[in-house]
């Protein structure tokens, strides 16, 4: 789980990777990881703390698909759209799955339980058509197989 | 007379002093190593099609049509990017590279609208000129796939516009907003197709970071960032440089005009004193020239009580000489006096200094230098033996440790702190000495190191304690000295500042900083390469301000951090000419060049040329003229350009004086804080609409040119020269440049100047004569001016301003970046959109004990008087400090000042007053009644009909 927004903690991590040379990224990952989203709040935090602007904390968060600026679901669901799965019909299971739960790209359920998102390649071509539902990776995905490694999630 | 076309080289020049020679399209050219293809083939004359490239900026490579073939090397490498090599041989335009130039402006087009006659950027977009280089005749891509041509405009800053419809994304901007001015307050939000300028968090430009300095909209290669004033008017016709009337940086300037219309002002690269940057004022608030406020019409009234009567200049000139004339009859000669304006031009300012020696027959001339840099003048003519500084601003390039005292460059001097804020990136030091964590202290890209966040008045203690850790140190450059200046008088010196009582540790006691901290800071400055002092009002403004200015010259010469590139003793000037009015002998002992009066010799030079016998007594200084005021003494003053009643301390006084004389003639823009006491008002004109020269803070010697008729009628030197003729006193310059041949031939030091030499050296940097026929950028090269550098002892002496149980608090002053001084000019532009009044910052400590809330009404009295404002509660000032700015009439900020000043030169303490702040309900009575006053003074009588 994760927490409400809270400076002291944001200060907290902000503070333990300050002896990093080009903290930024890893602040980033760690403040997400703690807050489930870098909020605007957040940005300006890291960047009064690391002397920067707020438009180049914005310029970093806004570039990486995957910092999230708004709260995502309990899970997060990666399908590849990229060209290999493409071609094993990744796109099909797809708007199969997406017509399921009734959400878009990048939408999340009604039940806050699971987000699905696309990514451009996991780098796991040869056992395409493949999908992270959040850490985990999974591969040689069909329409069913897809649905109920979703239905974990739901 | 047509537009000034300034050539893009694409990239910077290389410093290399190695060169290399190559071939482009059959051309062989030679220049120094590290120097791009792109800019090589541009000395050539060969264009080579570019978007993302301009000499502003590094180079970045992204917009691909740049590309050059190179024999040898694979593929077609960005000429941008690539640099010069020797016996390379580059060909820019074959067919292959037609085609892929072709390509990409296919695609740039197909996400750009094709609204160019209507565009405010028709005829100078460099997209524009781009699709034609490469020939575009159709776009395969077609517009029906998705694009950014209904993305919405930010219209929030008042002066440009930014419309991301017709943004290509080559980041020109947001580089720009790094590199040149260093805030960095833009970026690419998202990537790929989404990509887009976005300033902070996908903000709107007016409350985002940005500081509107202008420099954005000068590198959109598109009419994405345009200037308002460009979308409304349309493209200039013509253009002439000239010289910015803010701040003593003296940025150059393109006007660009329409008819006798300014278009916009864009910072001109040729420029030495800016490199073509600019800050919001220089840039955009000119506003003010036609400004419905301005009088055009001279207007005389026999009390100040009655409202003004509109007269023809013959009836004013005439006025004010023959009551000037009655005054010395009945009062003696010395009875009136006058006062010369940093604001206007050397060649005006002369004329004043010369109407009242020569033609009142007495030295009673002063200047608002005496208010601000006159300890500067004193201090450094004593130590080194000139009263300017000792650089030009291109020597911040090579400092390594850079020590800055009592000023705020971000606000007050914006463009040099880019450039010194760059040099900062770059890895040199800083050490920040004053009382608030200005953004010198802690702003994005900039730390100091140390700040010394010293008790307001306890400058001398501090300069004092840094010398005498490195003397104790053994830091002291003692070959520099031994070489340079009296041994003895070093020794004698060295042994005073060895006494225990300038150690850090007493210092701590009285200053707040920890010893550490000072020593720390005394073996960064010393011990760097090059260490670069720059000092501002936080100086000279104090009860010891030329004690202050005599330790830093003692502190630079013990350091030998005198007499090269990257050194120096470096006062940033408030005013445009604020060194000019100096130089011109506006102050009362002296003549141009910095010459007693008493001296016979250049009291001969000077009664040769006018014909006339002078006084050899020093004349009054505006203190004093105020004082004898008030004794019937002093009755009659000319003031051009200048208001006292506004700027200068302790305003009951001054009020006090000019309402007791019986003739104040006030030359201005505006019925000005002073022309309320005024009985004759001579409407001035701005620096748009007359030639003249402005010097800036390195002593460097501009062009102002006239590119619009004086909306008065006149120049400002005109007016002088009528009311001098007036007074029997025969003037008959035809032109400003004639009175700067007199100034040439004078004065030594400006021997060489001519208008023809500034025509062709661009500008020149005093002094120029047959020693340094161009010029002099760096002072004391060698040795001083005066020979040996003289170590004076300047001891710590507290101010006589005290804080104690009714008053304690410290307020001191200070600006803001988007006003100017007395805000004359910029409260009559859309900068007042930043600062729409003064505010009075305190502690959070202070305030809770005072039960004040951020915004709150607070009455601020001292033992001069009382004033009220809003409170801002901030951590910038320390506890015990309070702080405002002195922009707007209705603060009365000086109502609060003291009358304490300079020891040698009667500066005003401005920067240290004890006072007491407590909550209030609105306006006092004295702002209330003075408000009044000042509405009945404004009064203009209708013309009576026939």
């Amino acid at each position: 789980m994760t927490r409400d927004w809270n400076p002291e903690a944001a200060d907290a991590i902000v503070a333990a990777h300050l002896q990093l040379e080009g903290p930024l990224l890893p602040i980033l990952h760690a403040i997400q990881e703690e807050f489930g989203y870098i909020s605007e709040d957040a940005m300006r935090l890291i960047a009064n703390r690391l002397n920067i602007t707020r438009a180049e904390v914005y310029g970093v968060v806004s570039f990486y698909h995957d910092y999230r600026q708004q709260p995502s679901g309990r899970h997060v669901l990666k399908l590849c759209r990229a060209e290999a799965c493409q071609s094993m019909g990744g796109e099909a299971n797809a708007a199969k799955l997406l017509e399921r739960l009734g959400v878009d790209w990048g939408g999340t359920t009604a039940d806050g339980r699971l987000t699905v998102e696309p990514i451009y390649c996991l780098g796991l071509c040869a056992c395409a058509p493949s999908a992270m539902l959040d850490d985990e990776v999974h591969g040689r995905l069909d329409a069913d197989s897809l649905e109920a490694l979703a239905m974990e999630a739901v | 007379m047509g537009l000034i076309h300034e050539i893009d080289y694409g990239t910077k020049a290389s410093t290399s002093t190695k060169l290399v020679t190559l071939k482009i399209d059959g051309n062989s050219i030679t220049v120094p190593e590290g120097t791009s293809v792109m800019r090589a083939a541009t000395e050539l004359g060969t264009q080579i099609p570019k978007l993302c490239a301009t000499d502003m900026l590094d180079s970045y490579g992204s917009c691909r049509l740049c590309l050059v073939e190179i024999e040898g090397r694979a593929g077609t490498p960005a000429s941008c990017t690539t640099p010069v090599a020797e016996g390379m041989v580059v060909h820019t335009q074959n067919a292959k590279l037609a085609k892929l130039r072709k390509g990409v402006m296919e695609l740039y087009i197909s996400d750009h609208p094709l609204d160019c006659l209507t565009c405010s950027a028709n005829s100078d977009c460099e997209l524009q000129d781009m699709a034609g280089a490469v020939g575009l005749r159709e776009v395969r891509y077609g517009y029906e796939g998705e694009n950014h041509l209904g993305a919405t405009k930010d219209i929030s800053n008042p002066y440009f516009q930014f419309d991301p419809s017709k943004c290509i994304v080559c980041s020109r901007c947001v580089r720009a907003c790094e590199e040149v001015q260093g805030t960095f307050a833009l970026t690419i939000e998202g990537s790929g197709f989404s990509s887009k300028v976005s300033p902070g968090i996908s903000e709107e430009f007016f409350s985002s970071e940005c500081v509107s300095c202008g420099a954005c909209v000068q590198a959109c290669p598109t009419a994405t960032l345009m200037e308002k004033s460009v979308i409304e008017m349309g493209q200039p016709e013509h253009s002439a440089v000239t010289t910015c009337a803010y701040c003593g940086v003296g940025c150059s300037f393109k006007a660009e005009m329409r008819g006798e219309e300014v278009v916009r002002m864009v910072p001109y690269k040729d420029g030495k004193a800016n490199h073509g940057h600019s800050c919001v004022k220089g840039r955009f608030a000119w506003g003010y020239a036609t400004h419905r406020d301005r009088i055009t019409k001279p207007m005389i009234r026999s009390k100040i009580t009655d409202p003004w009567r509109e007269v023809s200049w013959e009836e004013a000139i005439n006025y004010a000489a023959s009551e000037f004339k009655r005054i010395q009859a009945k009062h003696g000669k010395d009875s009136i006096g006058g006062i010369t304006s940093s604001r206007c031009t050397n060649e005006e300012t002369y004329l004043v200094q010369k109407l009242i020696r020569a033609g009142f027959g007495n030295n009673n001339v002063d200047t608002c230098a005496r208010v601000c840099h006159s300890p500067t003048g004193y201090g450094l003519s004593k130590t080194f033996g000139t009263s300017a500084g000792t650089q030009d601003f291109d020597s911040v390039d090579e400092s390594d440790a850079i020590l800055v005292i009592g000023a705020n460059p971000t606000d007050g001097h914006p463009v040099f702190a880019s450039r010194m804020k760059k040099r900062l990136r770059e890895g040199a030091k800083l050490i920040v000495v004053d009382p608030r964590r200005t953004d010198l202290v802690r702003s994005p890209h900039v730390n100091a190191d140390y700040h010394l966040a010293l008790k307001p008045g306890t400058n001398v203690a501090i300069v004092n304690a840094l010398s005498h850790v490195i003397i104790s140190e053994g830091l002291a450059d003692e070959d520099f000295i031994r070489d340079q200046c009296d041994w003895n008088e070093y020794a004698e010196w060295a042994d005073f500042i060895l006494r225990p009582h300038n150690s850090p540790e007493a210092v701590e006691k009285l200053s707040g900083v920890p010893a550490e901290t000072i020593r720390g800071a005394a073996r960064l400055y010393a011990t760097a390469r090059n260490g670069a002092i720059y000092y501002g009002l936080g100086v000279t403004e104090h009860s010891q301000g030329t004690s202050t200015v005599l330790a830093i010259a003692n502190l630079a010469m013990l350091t030998g951090n005198i007499g090269r590139k990257g050194v120096g003793v470096n006062p940033l000037r408030g005013q445009n000419n604020v060194q000019g009015s100096c130089d011109m002998g506006s102050f009362p002992h002296e003549f141009p060049g910095y010459r007693h009066v008493s001296g016979e010799t250049v009291r001969q030079i000077y009664e040769q040329d006018w014909g006339v016998s002078l006084s050899a007594e020093p004349g009054l200084r505006i203190p004093n003229m105020l004082d004898a005021a008030m004794d019937g003494t002093f009755l009659g003053l000319y003031v051009q350009g200048e208001d006292i009643a506004q700027s200068d301390p302790d305003t009951k006084h001054i009020v006090g004086g000019l309402t007791a004389m019986e003739c104040v003639v006030v030359q201005d823009l505006f019925l000005n804080e002073t022309a309320n006491y005024a009985h004759v008002f001579l409407p001035g004109c701005s620096f748009l609409e007359k030639d003249g020269t402005f010097t800036n803070a390195e002593r460097r010697i501009q062009r102002v040119r006239k590119v619009m008729s004086p909306k008065n009628g006149y120049g400002d030197w005109e007016i002088t020269q009528m009311l001098a003729n007036a007074m029997g006193m025969e003037m008959h310059y035809n032109h400003p440049s004639e009175i700067m041949d007199e100034i040439a031939r004078t004065t030594n030091s400006f021997a060489g100047v001519s208008y023809d030499a500034l025509e062709r050296l661009g500008s020149i940097q005093w002094p120029c004569n047959e020693l340094a026929p161009e010029g002099t950028p760096i002072m004391h090269i060698g040795a001083f001016v005066r020979g040996q550098g003289q170590f004076v002892i300047a001891d710590y002496v507290p101010t006589d301003e005290k804080t104690g149980p009714l008053f304690p608090l410290l307020l001191t002053t200070g600006r803001i970046l988007s006003q100017y001084n007395v805000g004359a000019q910029t409260r009559r532009t859309e900068n007042a959109k930043w600062h729409e009044e003064d505010l009075l910052e305190i502690h959070p400590h202070d305030a809770e004990v005072r039960g004040v809330k951020d915004g709150d009404w607070v009455k601020l009295a001292s033992r001069a008087g009382e004033t009220a404002l809003r409170a801002k509660i901030t951590d910038r000032v320390a506890p015990g400090v309070v702080y405002t700015t002195f922009h707007h009439p209705f603060t009365q900020a000086n109502v609060i000042t003291t009358d304490y000043s300079d020891w040698a030169t009667n500066c005003p303490e401005y920067k240290v007053t004890a006072v007491q702040v407590s909550p209030s309900n609105g306006p006092t009575e004295w702002q209330t009644s003075y408000m009044a006053h000042s509405d009945a003074s404004r009064r203009i009588a209708p013309i009576a009909a026939e």
